[in-house]
């Protein structure tokens, strides 16, 4: 064996000066050596019953699993606490039974082969992946044998509309799939919001009273009537609303006209991704995105004070109906969610 | 049975499937082809196994689940939901993980395996890439192995989505709203994908059956390809006394792998099914069902998705613009789209890059010591680098509650590290590498350290060092170190330019990045120098036994 290996360039015979080599010489397998069990039978023995203990406990893992499925019923009539530990148990019994069954057998199998089964090392040897000389030619011969019969190149005309032909027909596979939705129209623009729409409680439902919202008192709202829209989802992801009460001074003047006192109703939707931005910490008028941490500040009239989001969030313009209801003033003037390319 | 029924009824059933199959020609060819053992060669195993449990128990959930998102009302023994309007694919999962018995263990084995196989994919690409198993002749299979990884990204995330659960669903929100980022056709791409405005009804089905079917099958197929390679290649080995680049050295598939590498499957299983008995894996009743409106704080998808949320939580938001009336948002579509086919191009292409600057066209199917591969090495730490920074990004607001640290502070410094600590960690790695070179060579100059400390009647003190074995010093020898391509002229020997010229310059400077640090294995000659002196050192020393060939290093 030489140095390098052959197909390596063999650098392994080039001598140098005082006839050393240029490099070391592999020096082949080293001597095996026997494990206790191929020279000890009392070992192997013991590895055999060690095998064999795996292979019974795993044929009691499965009873137990077995029994576990049968013996653990959920019965409905169960109390709730008492419903959750019958379930606890039962996924317990019934994993831990499955868990041991599978590891006797598989531990069972590792142990056997490397215990009993022979471990001398064995070779293999490679060839290069390329085919021969003589089988590349041949292959080559047949490939321009059925070019040839099939007359590709000399009949440029088939050849041609061929291509024309596999270059077109994928069209309609994109096509087909124009009608797994609407266009987005003025969609994204628009939300369930119009003008005098009741600020209802979400999630309990009811109108809020402007005298309801105590200064600091922070509520999650939604437009009246939107659950009976025909996607109530689709509207709520677009008209999520907070409502807040600061102290009027607070506030920043662009606020003001849409502000009803010191309440101030903003889109509960992030102008960066669209998940809710439900966290309001009180002491600095911030708003927080949990997604990605973009802050609002609601001092700024929502501006971007920190993360990935670039714009305010949008202001709801609230006032109160006859009976002293918060309402909307107006729809939302601009989107609200995340941006998109149709948005100016 | 005794021996001879056994062997009576093996040949019957092998006549009977031979005259039908040709299996003897199989089984010739196969049952004693050797496979070389190593630890890190059961990663790409554990991946395999944890598919096979995804399809298994994945199949069982498809026996209980109903991909449907028209609402119904919530009955079941999970009283605190009682009564909420939720869909029929939350509700669904509801009834499989409460009242189907085995119900809620096939789910957690499901989500837990799924995790197992993204984390071994990742954790066996990266003993393929620190070892070079990538290199000629299986640069198609570092291929079909990061499409693997990218296709198990996205079944899991099709996956966790499909309970219609209030983290899901603020997830697919995510997702939605990096559609809507994209410049052009965003609102249109994200129209046509959840048939109409976000999340509509129609995104449970059509999700369902991509995350069974399509791409289930796409994996199916690429696994199986492969697999088939790995054979037609023969497995890559670890250096060592004995093994060369011609030969396998290892044990024959039967029997000896077949019960290990079939044992093996059983103890994944059965690990899986452990943490399927053990631990609660997305609690989908803790969240309830989804609804745009609430969401809880310190809300994380699983573990493979947080380097892209990561990124997204570390761009800065004030990159977005507005131009002749269109929004972009590059803080939106850098962060998802660029970054991670940033990340992925060179992955995939690192074979083809690697051999056009070493101009090696040869088969490689001797591993490198990753020490010996100092500039891959570093490149490879980098990358990780750079991924874990991600993902610890991802949690910014975990390590913020957990250290008492501002979220803010953490993101600042974030956005600075992520392009600081990578280079960083690749010069770090590339210098230990080196380290670890010359310590090799050290060793076989000057034999490994005894422990035996001795002074010699002037007084010298030195630690004898005993020579290594010829197996021993084989592995810290026997490697290529190639050398930095050299400048060829411009013009050949009869005056012509050479073709290429500026293209060849670019690959002698990146061949110079690196082999330029190289450490060159010892050569015989350079053993027989150092013993020549060592002997002068060992006269002073003498004594009995093994210092024979003791050679001192120890001035």
């Amino acid at each position: 064996m030489s140095t390098n290996d052959p197909d390596h360039g063999g650098d392994g015979v080039a001598l140098q000066e005082g006839d050393l080599p240029a490099r070391f010489e592999n020096p082949g397998i080293p001597e095996h050596q026997h494990r206790m069990a191929d020279t000890d039978p009392k070992a192997a023995k013991r590895a055999e019953r060690q095998v064999a203990f795996l292979f019974v406990l795993s044929m009691v893992g499965t009873l137990v699993m077995i029994v576990g499925y049968f013996a653990v019923k959920m019965d409905h009539d169960l109390g709730f606490i008492d419903y959750l530990n019958r379930l606890e148990l039962s996924n317990k019994l019934l994993g831990i039974g499955m868990a041991i069954s599978l590891l006797g057998i598989g531990v069972g199998a590792v142990h056997w082969a490397k215990t009993l089964m022979p471990d001398e090392e064995r070779i293999d040897y490679r060839h290069l992946q390329r085919g021969s000389d003589e089988v590349r030619a041949e292959a080559v011969d047949m490939l321009a044998t059925g070019v040839e019969e099939s007359g590709f190149a000399r009949r440029p005309l088939i050849r041609n509309t061929l291509i024309g032909a596999m270059a077109l027909f994928p069209l309609p596979g994109l096509i087909l799939f124009r009608d797994t939705g609407p266009l987005p129209g003025k969609y994204l623009a628009t939300t369930f919001w119009k003008a005098g729409d009741r600020l209802m409680l979400d999630p309990e439902g009811g109108p809020i009273k402007a005298s309801d919202m105590v200064l600091g008192s922070v509520a999650h709202v939604l437009p009246e009537g939107i659950e009976e829209a025909e996607h109530p989802l689709n509207e709520k992801a677009k008209a999520a609303v907070l409502l807040i009460r600061l102290e009027e001074d607070l506030l920043a003047p662009e606020s003001l006209p849409g502000a009803h006192g010191g309440i101030v109703a903003y889109s509960k939707i992030c102008t960066h991704m669209g998940c809710p931005v439900a966290l309001y910490e009180q002491r600095t008028h911030h708003l927080l995105c949990p997604c990605h941490q973009s802050t609002f500040d609601l001092t700024q009239n929502c501006k971007v004070i920190f993360g990935p989001a670039k714009r305010a969030l949008p202001q709801l313009a609230i006032t109160v109906d006859d009976e002293g209801y918060l309402v909307a003033a107006a729809p939302f003037s601009e989107p609200t969610g995340p941006s998109y390319w149709e948005r100016s | 049975m005794s021996d001879s029924a056994i062997n009576k009824v093996g040949a019957t059933t092998g006549n009977w499937l031979d005259e039908r199959l040709g299996a003897s020609g199989v089984v010739k060819g196969f049952s004693r082809k050797v496979f070389p053992d190593h630890w890190s060669f059961m990663l790409g195993e554990i991946a395999l196994y944890s598919f096979v449990i995804l399809l298994l128990s994945g199949t069982f959930l498809t026996f209980f689940f109903v991909p449907s998102a028209a609402e119904v009302v919530y009955d079941g023994p999970y009283t605190t939901l009682a009564g909420q309007h939720v869909s029929e694919a939350f509700d669904s999962t509801m009834h499989l993980s409460f009242e189907v018995r085995g119900g809620l263990l096939m789910r957690q084995i499901h989500h837990w395996a799924a995790l197992i196989f993204v984390v071994s994919m990742i954790v066996h690409m990266f003993r393929i890439f620190f070892t070079g198993a990538f290199r000629k002749p299986r640069e198609i299979n570092w291929v079909i192995g990061m499409i693997l990884a990218i296709l198990a990204v996205v079944e899991g995330f099709l996956g966790y989505s499909l309970p219609d659960d209030l983290l899901s669903g603020n997830g697919l929100r995510i997702a939605q709203g990096i559609v809507l980022g994209i410049p052009v056709v965003g609102s249109y791409v994200s129209f046509f994908l959840f048939g109409g405005g976000f999340p509509g009804e129609a995104f449970i089905p059509r999700f369902y059956t991509l995350h069974v079917l399509l791409i289930p099958a796409i994996m199916l197929a690429l696994i199986t390809f492969h697999l088939i390679l790995v054979v037609v290649h023969k497995h890559t080995q670890y250096p060592g006394p004995g093994k060369t680049n011609s030969n396998v050295v290892g044990f024959p598939l039967f029997p000896i792998y077949t019960a290990k590498a079939g044992g093996f499957f059983f103890i994944v299983f059965g690990v899986t099914a452990l943490m399927g008995a053990l631990f609660t894996i997305n609690g989908i009743w803790v969240y309830g069902p989804y609804d745009p409106s609430p969401i809880g704080a310190g809300a994380q998808p699983d573990f493979y998705m947080g380097f892209l949320d990561g990124a997204v939580r570390i761009m800065p938001g004030f990159v977005e613009f507005t131009v002749w009336g269109h929004t972009v948002s590059p803080n939106i579509f850098l962060p998802t789209l660029v970054l991670p086919g940033l990340m992925v191009t060179p992955a995939l292409l690192y074979p083809w890059i690697e051999a056009w600057v070493t101009g090696d066209k040869r088969e490689h199917h001797l591993l490198d010591r990753p020490r010996n591969q100092p500039t891959r090495t570093g490149l490879g730490v980098m990358a990780i680098t750079l991924y874990t920074l991600l993902w610890i990004s991802g949690g910014n607001d975990i390590v913020a509650t957990h250290l008492h640290l501002s979220i803010n502070d953490i993101t600042h410094v974030l956005r600075v590290i992520v392009f600081v600590f990578p280079p960083l960690a690749y010069l770090i790695t590339k210098r230990i590498c080196l380290g670890l070179q010359r310590k090799d060579r050290e060793k076989v100059l000057h034999g490994r350290e005894t422990g035996r400390v001795f002074r010699t009647e002037e007084g010298e003190v030195f630690e004898l060092h005993a020579p290594l074995s010829a197996n021993d010093r084989w592995l810290l020898v026997g490697f290529d170190s190639p050398e930095p391509a050299q400048a060829l002229p411009a013009t050949d020997s009869s005056g012509v330019r050479r073709p290429g010229g500026a293209l060849e310059k670019v690959r002698q400077k990146i061949s110079k990045f690196y082999f330029e640090d190289r450490v060159a294995p010892v050569t015989p000659a350079e053993l027989a120098e150092a013993h020549h002196h060592g002997d002068h050192e060992e006269i002073s020393a003498s004594g009995g036994g093994d210092e024979k060939h003791a050679i001192s290093s120890g001035h």
